[in-house]
């Protein structure tokens, strides 16, 4: 018991390095941040463009999609990152990090909001239109906040799943809460970095777990179910 | 009548591909007229009632609310028409993220630019006309299938329609709830709404219409008085109809 407290949480190795793990915790909660923001913006209007079942646009968005829910999105970071400079283009650590997790998620977002607009059933569409307020009054008032609604538990899924993944920025010299962590694991050859590191996580993604669940109870509620 | 018709119907047409579901159909509605269209079911009948405010698109033909050509005109005009002509669905489709009274009040506020005040007074107004003020509060899922849709007949009724377009109302709805729904139907005609009404009641037809329109395969058979069509039916197709569905 001594040896396993001494290996995952010695109180000196944490004192030490926990202005580390903090610092990259901000460096994970920015870009975390700037991802669900762009990810799910995007993923949203071009779920909304599909709705206009513009054949050529369609195309384009399913072949995004597609892809981008295909590819390892670490293959993707090291591609750019690696890969870019040889183009003349050379991105930071964190941009990198960014754009592909941005990416990612827009990709995903798409689907899951495509889904919910395809679970609509059709007489939404024509109640509203039908009352003037034309395809676009329609879409926006009448079908995208029941699409949100539907989208929100396997969107909060998915946003979890690839804010996690802030952890790949590891691999590309972002100091985020996992560089932090191996970094100080290696200095001070104590297990105790990484758990704190683990401790990091937890603290930033538990709230958000909750509040998903408390989001969805309301939604129940407010549906008079 | 010597006004002009409230709702004209010239040689309307709609076919998907090869199959022709609606040849030459002409039909004027009168204003305040109750114009009721019987028919078995794939005789055309809510596809010339959706084509009376192009949510399906006829293949040819001319529909003509209070004067003005629905099939010319931007798509501004389009939208609003399609605040003159008020629907009833078959399945009410009520939008079920909202309220009650936000139902009535979201195209009086977002189509006809009425401030939110006179959009709630009307839809007050309006849900007091169909007996559900006191649910004005409520989300639709909390509501029977005929209290949904009174609410449909007063989210359309909200934007001061010229004509109303009924399609199967009461299909829908259990028998006991049925009632309601054809007493606020029957309050509307009093007060003088045109109404274009796709349904089987037969016996709400006869107490309340003004005239009866018979549909088979895409075309008028007879059309007459509800006495005559329902007493002494000419057309053999229109007997039969009314022997099947009168038993």
């Amino acid at each position: 018991m001594q040896n396993f407290l001494h290996t995952f949480f010695d109180p000196n190795v944490m004192a030490r390095y926990l202005p580390d793990v903090l610092s990259g915790m901000m460096v994970a909660i920015w870009i975390g941040a700037a991802v669900v923001v762009a990810g799910v913006t995007a993923g949203l209007a071009l779920a909304c463009l599909r709705t206009y079942r513009i054949a050529i646009c369609d195309v384009f968005i399913i072949c995004f999609a597609d892809i981008f829910r295909a590819l390892p999105p670490l293959v993707l970071i090291l591609l750019l990152y690696f890969g870019l400079p040889g183009v003349g283009v050379r991105l930071s650590g964190p941009v990198v990090l960014f754009v592909v997790l941005s990416l990612t998620l827009a990709a995903f977002a798409e689907e899951i909001f495509w889904a919910g607009f395809s679970s609509i059933e059709k007489g939404q569409w024509e109640a509203g239109i039908s009352t003037g307020l034309g395809f676009g009054g329609t879409l926006v008032y009448v079908a995208l906040p029941q699409a949100v609604r539907l989208a929100i538990p396997p969107l909060v899924n998915r946003v979890l799943a690839i804010t996690k993944m802030t952890a790949l920025g590891s691999v590309i010299g972002v100091l985020e809460i996992l560089s932090a962590a191996t970094t100080a694991q290696s200095f001070s050859g104590s297990a105790t970095p990484l758990s704190l590191a683990a401790i990091a996580y937890l603290v930033l993604f538990l709230p958000l777990v909750f509040a998903a669940r408390m989001f969805e109870r309301r939604r129940e509620q407010s549906l008079g179910r | 009548m010597v006004s002009r018709p409230m709702l004209e119907i010239v040689s309307l047409q709609k076919c998907f591909g090869d199959n022709v579901i609606l040849r030459d159909i002409n039909l004027k509605v009168a204003q305040g007229e109750l114009v009721f269209i019987i028919g078995p079911s794939g005789s055309g009948k809510s596809t010339m009632l959706r084509c009376c405010n192009r949510l399906e698109e006829p293949s040819g033909g001319d529909v003509i609310v209070d004067g003005r050509n629905i099939m010319s005109g931007t798509r501004r005009d389009l939208d609003l028409m399609r605040l003159k002509v008020g629907m009833v669905f078959q399945g009410f489709h009520l939008y079920p993220h909202m309220s009650v009274l936000n139902n009535v009040t979201l195209a009086q506020r977002k189509a006809m630019g009425r401030t939110a005040e006179e959009a709630k007074a009307r839809a007050m107004d309006m849900l007091e006309r169909v007996g559900l003020a006191h649910k004005a509060d409520a989300m639709p899922a909390q509501l029977s299938g005929g209290q949904q849709q009174r609410v449909a007949i007063a989210r359309a009724l909200a934007l001061d329609p010229l004509v109303m377009l009924f399609d199967e109302p009461t299909s829908a709805l259990d028998p006991e709830l049925v009632g309601s729904v054809l007493a606020v139907m029957k309050d509307l005609k009093a007060k003088g709404m045109t109404m274009l009404v796709v349904s089987h009641e037969m016996g709400f037809a006869r107490e309340t219409a003004d005239r009866v329109i018979f549909m088979d395969g895409g075309v008028v058979v007879e059309e007459g008085a509800p006495d005559e069509i329902f007493g002494a039916p000419k057309a053999e197709r229109t007997q039969a109809f009314l022997s099947r569905v009168t038993r």
